[in-house]
């Protein structure tokens, strides 16, 4: 039987589990303009949706593979193959007890009810490629903010939805922004109205429970003047033998003097392309601030960013990519300033173990014009074994008076003499390095909030366990 | 039964013989004292007795209370009872010396026991008081930053920690001044008992006016060449080393305690 899972105690499988599929509708394998109409009749789109979708798809098509800089290993990528839609239907459920009971097991098993019990503000998970829960706490849906999936917030809030849906991140920013425009479905959209302060996190669990699949799910997030939200999500998916494909978008407002905390703690299996495009607006004196932690996954390519509009708004990228053997974290940040007085902070820390491989590329943009922006960009990269690899692609370019950069790189090794020292002290070999690990990290986890410095410590525990002997 | 028991030990490095038959005993309720110069190998013996994986043992034993250990993990022996205090601690960055020292306690604990926050730090300020180490010390990485007399000072408050059966201390003087010494000699003093055996290392014998050994071996060239009681140490240091160069090659058997 499924044994219940506190989310504070160690479970070697995490996220390794699958149940039987018992999907209703089932768009197919490959991407042709009929899955697209298959998508859009099921989830009954307004005729703007099924355009913007078909307008994407053309994009996506006549876009490159980003392998002249990236991975070669994206070739590995056969969109033929992919099963673009999977769902039991496209209403999510408010109570858990009407959530079914084969979903409901994986999400307990997760321990994402417990968690929304604890210390949430609201939850919304969604399985394959729709929300099968979405519920917020009564208080905070009675402060007028609206939690739902993107397909319900299009409907039913369009004035505020389609305002901003595609205008941080085009259609065609790159070639999988284009292929989440043309087949999204799922995510959260999120509106605060001016000067609620939500008190409690709202989180988003994103599950991948079919082989040969696409999850696709688009979140957007407006906070309007004045307001405050704490958003998390986290994401695991089974390990199969075939590549899973993984291609969100998320565009996150801050309206003037807003604050708006978006986390991620994702835990991939090994065969997930994880091609994720995030970009937040911060406008006058507002704040948007990213905490990204990638763990698993074959390939992550996520950079979030930052475009800072109005004076003196605030952008900060602080993010954690673990790379265990034979995985390619290809991660950073991009940040671009774009009124006076702005400034912007960058911490990167990566872990490569085996013969994984952490990437960072990074984008500080300070035109001509502007005066006294600041950037702050830290990268430090730990090796555990010699032949674990980091790369550093910092691109820097700023310009004008009064304008500042700081950057700092430091390569560092978990050193053999470390590890025995350690295990002298009776700390096995995993042990030892895990401890290292978090070391290595903690004054960056110590600036996250409780609940997922715990949680992020936990799977580096297991990360190390399954990576020595 | 109840002794740390190296019966002739032969230990190789990059394909040169560092111990070259090593016969010692210590038993529970005794501290003895290695003295030997600089390069004859004390370290490595240290090292091999706690599992250092880049040497070579290729003859010989070692037993802890009866039970061959020379096959164990390095954490394997840590756990059934042996310490070395390092002659060069590492560092560890971002690690606590609170967080350090918890995980190594909980380690010796049965499966699914926790550790109790508040009697662990309770104990942990008991030694620090002792050592006359300043609270601030437990939030500090270890060994990060810190001075040769406080890397050593951390050794010796692990050791008070961890209570182990059998501690091998390798140079814990070195780094030291005076006072800090006989800070050190009395936080060891304080573990000597009936139920551990104590091994220190030194290669001066200043360290042993402060921890009285109650045997002294001389090593030479990967080898005891010589024991005694502790005025062993006072004739080492009035004569030096010397002389027993030629001593080594005479000594065909090694001594045995
Ligand atoms: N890792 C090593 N590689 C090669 N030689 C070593 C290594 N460790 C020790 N040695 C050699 O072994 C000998 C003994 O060293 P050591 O055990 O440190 O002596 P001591 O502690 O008595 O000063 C020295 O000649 C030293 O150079
Ligand atoms: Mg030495």
């Amino acid at each position: 039987m499924v044994k219940e899972v506190s989310p504070l105690e160690i479970e070697r499988n995490v996220g390794n589990f699958a149940y039987p599929e018992t999907h209703t509708h089932d768009a197919g394998v490959g991407l042709t303009e009929k899955t697209i109409h298959y998508i859009s009749d099921i989830k009954e789109d307004p005729d703007w949706v099924r355009e913007f979708r078909l307008n994407a798809y053309k994009t996506f098509l006549s876009k490159p593979m980003p392998t002249h800089w990236a991975s070669k290993d994206l070739e590995a990528i056969v969109f033929d193959n992919i099963r673009y839609y999977l769902s039991a239907g496209t209403q999510p459920k408010r109570n858990w007890e009407d959530v079914p009971d084969d979903v409901k097991r994986t999400f307990e098993r997760l321990g994402i009810p417990e968690q929304e019990r604890k210390f949430l503000a609201g939850v919304e998970a969604q399985f394959d490629s729709e929300a099968v829960y979405s519920n917020i706490k009564k208080a905070v849906g009675e402060q007028g903010v609206i939690f739902v999936g993107s397909a319900e917030g299009l409907k039913n809030h369009p004035e505020i939805f389609r305002k901003w849906f595609g205008k941080v991140i085009p259609t065609g920013d790159n070639k999988f922004s284009a292929l989440n425009s043309a087949v999204f479905s799922g995510g959260s959209f999120i509106y605060v109205p001016p000067g609620v302060k939500v008190k409690h996190p709202l989180q988003a669990y994103f599950r991948i429970n079919a082989e040969n699949f696409g999850q696709f799910e688009r979140t957007l997030i407006i906070c309007d003047e004045g307001s405050e939200l704490t958003y998390m999500e986290g994401c695991t998916a089974p390990k199969f033998n075939t590549a899973t494909l993984h291609s969100a978008v998320v565009e996150l407002v801050a309206l003037k003097g807003a604050k708006l905390q978006y986390i991620t703690v994702q835990n991939w299996s090994a065969n997930v392309f994880n091609l994720v495009t995030k970009r937040g607006i911060a406008h006058e004196d507002a704040e948007v601030k990213w905490i990204d932690c990638n763990i698993g996954s074959r390939l992550t390519m996520k950079y979030p960013g930052v475009i800072m509009k109005g004076r003196r708004a605030r952008g900060e990228v602080l993010s954690i990519a673990l790379a265990g053997d034979g995985q390619h974290q290809d991660t950073g940040a991009k940040m671009v300033h774009a009124a006076d007085e702005t400034t912007s902070n960058i911490i990167s820390k990566s872990i490569s173990i085996g013969k994984g491989r952490a990437t960072y590329r990074g984008l500080v943009h300070i035109p001509k014009h502007l005066k006294n922006c600041k950037n702050n960009t830290e990268c430090d990269a730990l090796l555990i074994n010699s032949t674990s690899r980091t790369d550093t692609y910092p691109a820097i370019t700023v310009r004008g008076t009064g304008n500042s950069v700081q950057h700092e790189a430091s390569v560092s090794q978990v050193s053999a003499e470390q590890i025995f020292y350690m295990q002298q002290r009776g700390l096995t070999e995993a042990q030892a390095m895990s401890l290292s690990v978090n070391g290595f990290v903690n004054d960056l986890v110590r600036q996250f909030p409780m609940e997922y410095s715990v949680e992020l410590k936990r799977l580096i525990e297991l990360e190390m366990e399954g990576s020595v002997g | 039964m109840n002794r740390l028991s190296i019966s002739n030990l032969r230990v190789s490095i990059a394909e040169q013989e560092i111990i070259r038959g090593l016969s010692l005993a210590v038993p529970k309720g005794e501290v003895h004292a290695i003295m030997g110069p600089n390069g004859s190998g004390k370290s490595t013996l240290a090292k091999v007795l706690a599992g250092h994986p880049d040497y070579k043992v290729t003859m010989g034993e070692v037993l802890m209370d009866g039970e061959d250990i020379l096959g164990l993990a390095p954490d394997e022996r840590a756990r059934k009872g042996l310490f070395l205090a390092f002659q060069y601690p590492s560092e560890i960055p971002g690690v606590t010396i609170a967080n350090f020292l918890r995980a190594a306690v909980q380690a010796r604990l049965p499966e699914g026991e926790e550790l109790e926050a508040t009697d662990y730090y309770a104990r942990l300020y008991e030694k620090m008081d002792l050592l006359e180490m300043d609270r601030s010390f437990t939030s500090r990485s270890v060994n990060e930053g810190f001075s040769g007399g406080e890397k050593k000072r951390n050794e010796i408050l692990q050791l008070a920690m961890l209570e182990p059966k059998y501690a091998v201390l390798d140079e814990t003087d070195s780094g030291l001044d005076i006072d800090a010494l006989k800070v050190v000699a009395n936080g060891v003093n304080s573990m000597r008992g009936p139920n551990r055996g104590i091994l220190v290392i030194t290669h001066y014998q200043r360290l042993l006016d402060y921890i009285v050994p109650d045997h002294v071996h001389v090593m030479v060239q990967g080898r005891i060449v010589r024991s005694g009681g502790k005025e062993l140490a006072l004739e080492l240091e009035e004569k030096g080393y010397e002389g027993y160069d030629e001593v080594k090659d005479e000594v065909s058997e090694p001594a045995m305690v």
